[in-house]
């Protein structure tokens, strides 16, 4: 009988030796002539159990971590394939605090799953939406993606079937579904991980889109830094191909759908749904005025529902389960779970899923367990490199789209980056303004020009030079970078900067130089 | 290690064959061109213009505007240390400070003997498990001295 071990293949246990380790078991069990059978599953998502072993028992799965090749030898002397004890055995994952805690809905399979078995996908509950959807039609389908309550998980928070159902009402020679994988935001990793670790997913949620608007074609567009998710996705998609999934007759229906993964090139911006478009079509990665929007003119031209990767993962669950089921989790106008992503110095660092609602202390203390070099919190960015530093005073606000804004903040894609008391949120504000310097797409001028003259103000302001008065430009110049940019890049990195100046004043106060004869 | 072809027209000609009934077919032209030749010279974006019905400086354009894309040749490998917030909470600054100083290069430079390139990255998605660097197509976390200059000795393998 054949021992079924697990050792992520995900990029952040890869990142940390999960491909050595998985050589490392499979040399020892060769020398002790067991016959063993190795799964690369995704990340069940705590970082810092990664790589995170997990052996099959009469138990159910036990696990180990986070293990380095050099553990592996005592490990298995320790009888790791029979679940034996040892200083890094966790036991059971899923009894773990950690994921006992969450609701997970679209990270039910991630981590548990050999990613890149549809056999694997199906046994554990894939498959069923897109059925469903086949049953009930376009139309049916629209109205319950519309009734689940689901909003892009991007950033924006669009209502994700009014999305739809603007694109299945225009009407064209060819319709496009795109899905923004350009996850460039610092701090997340959740568009990343469904790709890895539950990438058929990803393909019925596309597929449901396009039977939904009578789309075609669609095009997932991919961050180069992911060379995994690419990979992994690729691969996915033949094997779907394979068994009739895509193709002229999806599922044996008259829906006809393909898919085709894009690979971006190192551009931020083009995470921006229309720079994205753009770059798919070959052009630079400049913003489009909008009107005329995507589902009106998108992707060459043609009417395109453009979606996060996790707003397309959601769909299957809604259409297997009901939008009800869905639309019951949440707060207010936010509902379903939202995949939030610890990270920065945290000592749970990973992916909780959960509805929405929860405090963001109880989110970086109760759950993430504070900082990992065991310092005090300081500040927590959330939103990626435009949203908005918390204090600590601010701990109380509830992860829900509208209560982040009424703060003057955003959830954005839902990555929390925690930064511990050593902090110089000056200097975070200076980062903001750089990374707009190189990343805007120079469209417009408030961006392009005024991220650079907002690093050269904060630089006078650190070197004394008459600070009241470049406060006052600086607050001045986000004001006009808010109003006067067409896109998220320059319109909201004032978020970052302002809640910088706002709430952590004393790190912006300065002693005036006398200036020097000019 | 990587190592990279010389370029030949002849190779740069079957590259693009090979994307030009994509839609859209730029981008994945300069990937494929990047890829085998470590950096687009200014004889391949004439003959993507060519194949491609573009205008040289609709191509100039684009592939300057995307931060992958290099028009002169590299160090024979590429050292990415990221340069974004979360890393920067996990210490990465210093990170970077260190392996300037060990490289003997600022960002975006490279070392004397052509060995290594050193760029900044901003954010692979290992954000609680920075800091974070890539070698060529391999992803690296929770670097310190040490593993820092495991990184650099196999950069200079």
């Amino acid at each position: 009988m054949s021992v079924r071990i697990y050792v992520p293949g995900d990029a952040a246990a890869v990142a940390v030796g999960a491909d050595e380790v998985a050589g490392a078991l499979a040399l020892e069990a060769a020398r002790l002539g067991l016959n063993i059978h190795i799964v690369r599953n995704g990340s069940r998502g705590l970082f810092s159990l990664e790589p995170l072993v997990e052996v099959e028992t009469e138990q159910g799965r036990i696990g180990y971590g986070p293990v380095s090749p050099s553990d592996v030898p005592a490990l298995v002397a320790a009888g790791l394939f029979q679940g034996g004890e040892h200083a890094l055995r966790v036991g059971r994952p899923e009894e773990l605090p950690f994921f006992k805690r969450q609701t997970r809905l679209t990270f039910a399979r991630c981590g548990i799953t050999d990613p890149q078995s549809l056999e694997d996908y199906r046994a554990h509950g894939g498959g069923r939406g897109l059925e469903r959807a086949l049953q009930i039609g376009p139309a049916a389908i629209i109205e319950e993606v519309t009734k689940s309550g689901l909003r892009g998980r991007g950033g924006a928070g669009f209502p994700t079937g009014i999305k739809w159902k603007t694109v299945a009402d225009a009407s064209a020679d060819r319709k496009y579904v795109v899905c923004n994988a350009d996850e460039g935001d610092s701090g997340t990793f959740a568009d990343r991980m469904v790709m890895e670790g539950d990438p058929f997913m990803l393909i019925e949620g596309m597929t449901i889109a396009g039977i939904a608007v009578g789309a075609t074609k669609g095009f997932i567009y991919i961050r180069s830094e992911y060379p995994l998710a690419v990979a992994a996705m690729e691969r996915a998609i033949a094997t779907a191909r394979a068994a009739g999934l895509l193709g002229v007759n999806v599922s044996g229906s008259s829906h006809a759908f393909d898919l085709e993964v894009r690979v971006g090139a190192g551009a931020y911006v083009c995470g921006e749904e229309t720079a994205l478009l753009d770059s798919i079509e070959g052009k630079r990665g400049t913003v489009r005025a909008k009107p005329p929007l995507p589902a009106h003119k998108g992707l060459f031209g043609r009417p395109t529902v453009i979606n996060n990767v996790l707003s397309f993962a959601a769909a299957p669950f809604i259409l297997a389960e009901g939008a009800q089921v869905y639309q019951d989790y949440g707060m207010g106008r936010s509902r379903g779970t939202m995949p939030l992503q610890l990270a920065g110095d945290i000592r749970n660092g990973g992916l909780f899923e959960a509805p929405f609602g929860l405090t963001l202390g109880e989110i970086v203390e109760d759950i993430g367990g504070g900082t990992q070099s065991g310092r005090p919190i300081r500040a927590v960015q959330v939103g990626g490199p435009l949203g908005a530093y918390f204090p600590r005073a601010l701990f109380d606000t509830p992860f829900d789209y509208e209560a982040f804004a009424a703060r003057d903040g955003l959830i954005g894609h839902g990555g929390i980056v925690v930064f511990n008391d050593t902090v110089d949120m000056r200097r975070q504000a200076r980062f903001a303004l750089e990374f707009c310097a190189i990343e805007s797409c120079g469209k417009c001028t408030p961006c392009r020009v005024g991220a650079v003259r907002g690093v050269e103000t904060v630089d006078r302001l650190s070197a004394g030079r008459d600070p009241d008065k470049q406060m006052e430009i600086l607050r001045d110049l986000c004001e006009t970078m808010k109003f006067g940019s067409l896109c998220a890049l320059g319109g909201f990195t004032p978020y970052p900067v302002m809640s910088a100046m706002t709430h952590f004043p004393e790190d912006f106060a300065v002693e005036p130089q006398l200036a020097p004869a000019e | 290690m990587p190592s990279y072809e010389p370029f030949t027209p002849e190779r740069a000609v079957e590259i693009i064959a090979a994307h030009a009934d994509q839609e859209g077919p730029l981008l994945p032209v300069l990937h494929g061109l990047q890829h085998a030749f470590g950096h687009i010279p200014p004889e391949a974006v004439r003959l993507v213009a060519g194949a491609l019905n573009l205008s040289r400086a609709e191509v100039h354009g684009t592939m300057t505007f995307y931060h992958d894309f290099r028009t002169e040749p590299g160090g024979r490998r590429v050292l990415k240390l990221c340069r974004a917030e979360a890393c920067q909470a996990r210490g990465g600054d210093a990170i970077v400070a260190e392996a300037e100083k060990k490289l003997g290069v600022s960002m975006g430079g490279t070392t004397k003997d052509g060995a290594v390139t050193l760029e900044p990255t901003f954010c692979l998605g290992l954000c609680a498990s920075g800091p974070s660097a890539q070698l060529d197509d391999r992803q690296y976390g929770r670097l310190d001295s040490e593993r820092l200059d495991d990184l650099i000795a196999e950069a200079r393998s």
